[in-house]
């Protein structure tokens, strides 16, 4: 049943010029980033002669092409999550899935399953094209790992907060914004608070959490952040779904 | 019984301090078609999201075929087949994808699935429509459609809002057809404002307005209300009341503004015959002679006011 609703997003996705034209830019950017990483690698490299400047190709332009990615996603993510509930709402198509033998759990989940298998065919090609300079280099394939599975829980993060603003509004466009600035406030969070290493806000902060990723770290502390990040908002979607019914 | 398909007892619905529907109650049987009629704002459109799920009633419970929806909610859902006001259609899709979709959300098995959107589509008139987008159809037949997803896989109880708005006549007549042979099989529940509508495909009836119940029996009940015991005669040279009284079944005689007159008779009997009879006998100048019949429209104002008054 999840599946059959995944199935049906992504169909929509794809059935619209949006799925295309996005997955497109995307792999448009991420492909040239990862050019000018290749490019930059052996200026940079020729010009580091003592051993301890020298870094792995994978690191270099890893880590130029997953900073990239992490930084796009997130104006890409609110324009693919704002139509999920929203555009239903809108179009007076909810009492479809609601009277169907669903549970809004179901129905939630379906929805952001679709999303994220959407942008996780993003992250996959992401890592074919990293993969590819295992034909000329030897490349740390638990750096590249541990970067992809970050980066996935960072989208799937921003999929769930995006459900959920989504669930918020009938406008589309409405819900596009807001994902967007509590996104942004939430990945710059650290920034304000830089000067009190020990405060809670701190914590918060989705790309705090990336950064060890980024480095090849795999945190359980950070994979528990985005689980129950992504967790969170998914029962905050059906909370609000249900409230539909509740108060109509 | 055990063929009850709904049961719904003393449903209340309120939005905020407005209170929707008051204690709404009644059940429908395997193969009834239920007619429910009001006026706009009466509470039909939010007693059919309660009875589908997509409302919970403030107090009061829903049982489909004796499956409490509140309690159990997939397995009630299963059994019922909703069409909203508006169609809920993903304009996206085709006919078939969105058919299919439909089936297997509902549960269908798999190999099951293209023999119940055939089915659907053949019993909606939609055969033609299957790998056009819904976008691209008009407004009957993404109706069709609409029906069509309700329908498809074999619901114990089918719930229409207002099927037959934006339908062409032909389209009406077609529908009505369709309602009427679900009514074989299925209960059928729709809502409507037309009255004639009701008349054609309902078994029962049951008006609702300002949220509660003000009439609910049969058809027949609605129709004899309807016909009313009573004649409409035309004469040129009308003779004195005392006169038409005598004639033999006649009980209340009474002239109209128009000059013809309104003959109330009893219960059964048809003085037609006899008032022609006397007229041609008497040279009456008898010029019309037909049954008076209220309209529908006035029975159901009669019923809603009465509620206004009491």
């Amino acid at each position: 049943m999840i599946l059959t609703i995944a199935a049906k997003e992504l169909k929509s996705m794809f059935s619209s010029p949006m799925g295309w034209v996005i997955l497109a830019l995307l792999q448009f950017i991420f492909g040239t980033f990862f050019l000018i990483g290749v490019d930059q690698y052996f200026q940079t490299m020729s010009g580091a002669m003592r051993p301890e400047q020298r870094v792995g190709v994978t690191e270099f332009v890893g880590n130029n092409v997953f900073t990239m990615a992490s930084f796009i996603m997130l104006f890409a993510v609110p324009l693919l999550s704002m139509r999920l509930i929203s555009e239903e709402r809108k179009n007076q198509t909810l009492p479809f899935l609601f009277s169907a033998p669903l549970s809004l759990t179901e129905i939630v989940l379906g929805k952001f399953i679709g999303l994220v298998g959407f942008l996780t065919v993003m992250i996959a090609i992401i890592g074919v094209m990293m993969s590819c300079l295992n034909l000329w280099a030897d490349i740390d394939f638990g750096y590249l790992i541990a970067n992809l599975i970050g980066l996935w829980l960072l989208v799937a993060s921003f999929c769930s907060l995006g459900i959920f603003m989504s669930s918020l509004t009938q406008q589309p466009i409405i819900a596009a914004i807001i994902t967007f600035v509590a996104l942004f406030a939430l990945l710059i969070l650290d920034y304000f608070f830089a000067s009190d290493p020990n405060s809670i806000f701190n914590y918060l902060s989705l790309l705090r959490h990336f950064e060890p990723f980024s480095r090849g770290l795999l945190d359980t502390r950070d994979l528990a952040y985005f689980v129950l990040f992504i967790l969170t908002f998914i029962v905050f979607t059906v909370r609000r779904l249900d409230a539909d019914r509740l108060r109509g | 019984m055990d063929n009850v398909t709904v049961e719904a007892s003393a449903l209340n619905r309120k939005y905020g301090v407005n209170t929707v529907v008051r204690d709404v109650s009644f059940t429908l049987h395997k193969g009834e078609v239920l007619g429910f009629l009001g006026p706009n704002g009466a509470g039909k459109s939010t007693t059919m999201k309660m009875l589908t799920g997509n409302l919970a009633p403030t107090s009061g419970s829903i049982k489909i075929c004796g499956i409490d929806i509140i309690d159990r909610p997939k397995e009630a859902k299963a059994l019922i087949g909703y069409l909203p006001e508006m169609p809920p259609l993903y304009k996206e899709l085709t006919v078939d994808e969105m058919l299919t979709l439909s089936a297997r959300l509902h549960g269908v098995t798999r190999i099951n699935i293209k023999k119940a959107v055939q089915v659907a589509k053949e019993r909606c008139g939609l055969t033609e429509m299957s790998g056009r987008l819904i976008e691209n159809l008009s407004k009957g037949y993404q109706q069709r459609v609409g029906i069509a997803q309700a329908i498809i896989h074999n619901p114990m109880v089918v719930i229409l809002d207002e099927p037959t708005v934006g339908l062409d006549p032909i389209q009406i007549r077609e529908i009505r057809a369709l309602i009427k042979e679900l009514g074989g099989e299925h209960s059928v529940i729709l809502s409507t404002h037309i009255l004639p509508e009701v008349e054609m495909v309902c078994d029962r009836v049951q008006i609702i307005h300002k949220g509660q119940l003000v009439f609910n029996g049969s058809i027949e009940v609605l129709k004899q209300q309807r016909h009313g015991n009573r004649l409409l005669v035309g004469l040129r040279n009308a003779p004195s009341v005392e006169e038409l009284l005598k004639i033999e079944g006649v009980e209340e005689v009474e002239k109209r503004a128009d000059g013809r007159w309104v003959v109330r008779h009893a219960e059964g009997v048809a003085p037609a015959e006899a008032i022609v009879q006397a007229a041609v006998a008497n040279g009456w100048g008898l010029y019309q002679i037909t049954p008076d019949q209220t309209t529908l429209e006035e029975v159901f104002v009669q019923l809603t006011n009465q509620e206004v008054l009491s």
